[in-house]
């Protein structure tokens, strides 16, 4: 009996969260071994804890596999262009202060299409939680390299390995003065969903990035063709430092470097939206 | 809240068209304005920073353009109604948004006080070279309302019209304006606001359990605001009735149906257009936007000169007024099409009219003088 036999006669037809999946939409798109379901999971388990309405949690999502997390979820949702979530997400959040607003989307859209919203969102200090899934690679469109595939890696636009230097998310996220910077991986599931349920209660912007596998696309170019590598990796390379220094944080995946995961940045800044009642004191509408 | 709605009063004032635009937006009921830097539309993001505050509503400055017409769909998607203003380059840049605004049903109102050239062109030049791009600037099939003011009057008037027609139909829509209209002062009436027509989009009713976002039955769906307890999901893929994702050939067909459909069945409610001298007229002008108004003078003077000519002013660009075209097509021998470029306007009269038609263009960023306009029309007879 091979290991998938085993696993689909433990599949279960109820989960406790069903209340927040669309189950009408499933299967989902996601591959054997992806743990985009982990990241679902976690996210749903910390807006059932957030002390929040459940109808008041909008899901903005942009295009790749991640995005179609907006989709899978029960919750007013958004699937919008391709790195536009943020930008969608701060009209939404600054005219409706009573929704709680998270971006949950790809590193392809967030951080490479979508930079240019991502860093100034971060600067304003809009208060939205931006999820930001990082596989390394752009999965849906066939595995071509982006600004966070680490140098050397393979794909399917880098035969020869990426020339190019990643991004150290956690380093910039926190350079721009968010309130929130965390880091796990989907094998860290209490901590993620801790950290979410963290990032849900901070006023601004609230920022995860969350490692995860991907065996069919970046794990298939970079001898890690199982989801369990992905675990094993994990598992051997990471380690949980909240204190860290960001400025070495950068994800290399060479052997013998670590994964350095944490709560790095938890503190009080005031948001966009305390700014804007300043704005609204001095024209005279707020007194 | 302790503000009171302060609104440009009834009466009559004297503006730049920049401003009357702001000011109708306003009027309209505008909540949430996000634009970027770009000349020659400065004036109304510029007004819009002192002003929407001042009502307790909200203004910002994005980084981009892109940016700003996201957002604009974020704030409409909460149920407020929401603007953008630009020129050329920016315009460009909102395509994509402006193809999200037609598939999601959001409505938001785009205003573009275009500029000269391609590219960069000349900034504070006038220009009307945005006419074809404002239709079909965005990839695939959807349809939307342009519309082109000129005058400060006309700016006013036709900003609140945009909103009421993005409302109504949920879709974008356009103010092709130019930096002529948008930088002029001129006279502006405000009517008693009690006769200003303001139209919200259409809120769903029903049980809560029978909503569909995208309902076939519907030409133009109800709306549900994010956060109100309907757990809707809206994408830009081409999705089914529930606004789910789908492949179906039947769903993709049913959906840009009725992306077309609610503008095409609604066109000759929203033509807007009027006409001068028309009646007996041997030649038709027809023309648009600060155009206008220098062919209404050349064609005074044409009249003066003896010559049997008309002119139509089209105050609607798209869904293009075919009627109206075609009828003075019927009439006359000859239809000129005057216009700040080399030739986009002329494409869909040729498409309608049943005589030749030929173009009088003006590309070089100043607004063509009569004589200029009065020489095509002497050369046409």
């Amino acid at each position: 009996m091979s290991r998938s036999q085993i696993l689909r006669e433990n599949i279960v037809k109820e989960s406790p969260r069903d209340d927040l999946i669309r189950k009408d939409r499933f299967p989902h798109i996601w591959c054997p071994g992806c743990s985009l379901g982990t990241v679902l999971k976690c996210y749903v388990e910390a807006i059932a804890s957030s002390n929040i309405p459940i109808d008041k949690h909008v899901v903005v999502s942009g295009i790749g596999c991640t995005g179609r997390i907006a989709g899978y979820i029960k919750l007013d949702s958004y699937h919008v262009t391709h790195g536009r979530p943020i930008a969608f997400a701060e009209g939404m959040r600054i005219v409706r202060p009573d929704l709680e607003v998270t971006v949950i989307s790809g590193d392809g859209d967030l951080v490479t299409i979508g930079g240019n919203h991502f860093i100034h969102a971060i600067r304003r200090n809009v208060d939205i939680n931006v999820f930001l899934v990082n596989n390394f690679i752009y999965g849906m469109t066939g595995n071509q390299m982006g600004s966070t595939t680490p140098i050397g890696a393979r794909s399917s636009t880098s035969p020869y390995g990426c020339p190019e230097y990643p991004f150290n998310l956690p380093l910039l996220v926190a350079s721009l003065g968010a309130p929130f910077v965390a880091r796990w991986t989907t094998l860290h599931v209490r901590q993620l969903a801790d950290a979410m349920k963290r990032a849900l209660q901070v006023k601004g912007f609230a920022f995860i990035e969350i490692i995860t596998s991907c065996p069919v696309g970046f794990g298939s170019y970079n001898e890690l063709r199982e989801g369990l590598d992905f675990i094993k990796l994990f598992r051997d390379s990471c380690v949980v430092d909240h204190n860290a220094d960001l400025t070495k944080v950068g994800i290399t995946l060479r052997p013998g470097e670590p994964i350095v995961l944490g709560n790095f940045v938890d503190r009080e800044v005031p948001t966009y939206h305390d700014l804007e009642k300043e704005v609204f004191k001095k024209a005279g509408w707020l007194k | 809240m302790s503000g009171e709605l302060k609104l440009l009063k009834p009466g009559t004032h004297f503006l730049m068209g920049n401003i009357a635009c702001a000011e109708a937006a306003l009027i309209a009921g505008c909540e949430f304005y996000a634009g970027y830097p770009i000349t020659p539309s400065n004036e109304i993001a510029e007004h819009m920073s002192r002003r929407m505050p001042e009502l307790g509503r909200h203004f910002i400055q994005m980084e981009d353009e892109i940016a700003s017409a996201v957002a604009i769909l974020g704030a409409s998607a909460a149920g407020v109604k929401s603007m953008t203003a630009t020129s050329g380059p920016g315009f460009s840049l909102m395509m994509e948004s402006i193809g999200l605004s037609a598939m999601l049903e959001l409505p938001c109102v785009i205003v573009d006080v275009q500029r000269a050239g391609p590219s960069t062109g000349i900034p504070t030049f006038v220009g009307q070279g945005d006419v074809m791009q404002s239709r079909w600037g965005s990839h695939g099939d959807y349809e939307l309302v342009v519309y082109a003011p000129s005058s400060v009057q006309e700016f006013f008037d036709l900003t609140i019209e945009a909103f009421n027609t993005s409302e109504w139909l949920r879709i974008p829509t356009i103010v092709l304006s130019d930096e002529v209209v948008g930088h002029m002062y001129g006279r502006l009436e405000v009517p008693p606001y009690d006769k200003i027509t303001i139209i919200n989009r259409k809120k769903y009713e029903g049980r809560k359990e029978d909503y569909l976002p995208y309902n076939y039955e519907t030409l133009i769906p109800p709306f549900v605001a994010a956060g109100e307890g309907y757990r809707i999901h809206m994408t830009g893929l081409t999705h089914d009735e529930r606004g789910y994702p789908s492949l179906e050939i039947e769903d993709s067909h049913k959906l840009l149906e009725r992306l077309v459909m609610k503008v095409r069945k609604n066109a000759k409610n929203l033509w807007k257009y009027e006409s001068y001298f028309i009646d007996d007229a041997d030649i038709v002008v027809i023309t648009f936007g600060i155009t206008a108004r220098a062919s209404i003078e050349a064609v005074k003077r044409a009249r003066k000169e003896g010559l049997k000519i008309g002119l139509l002013k089209l105050l609607t660009l798209w869904p293009f007024p075919e009627d109206p075209v075609k009828i003075a097509s019927q009439y006359a021998r000859r239809i000129l099409v005057a216009e700040i470029n080399m030739g986009q306007l002329i494409h869909p009269v040729r498409e309608v009219a049943e005589c030749p038609v030929a173009s009088i263009n003006y590309p070089v960023g100043y607004v063509p003088p009569p004589e200029y306009i009065l020489d095509g029309i002497r050369a046409a007879v």
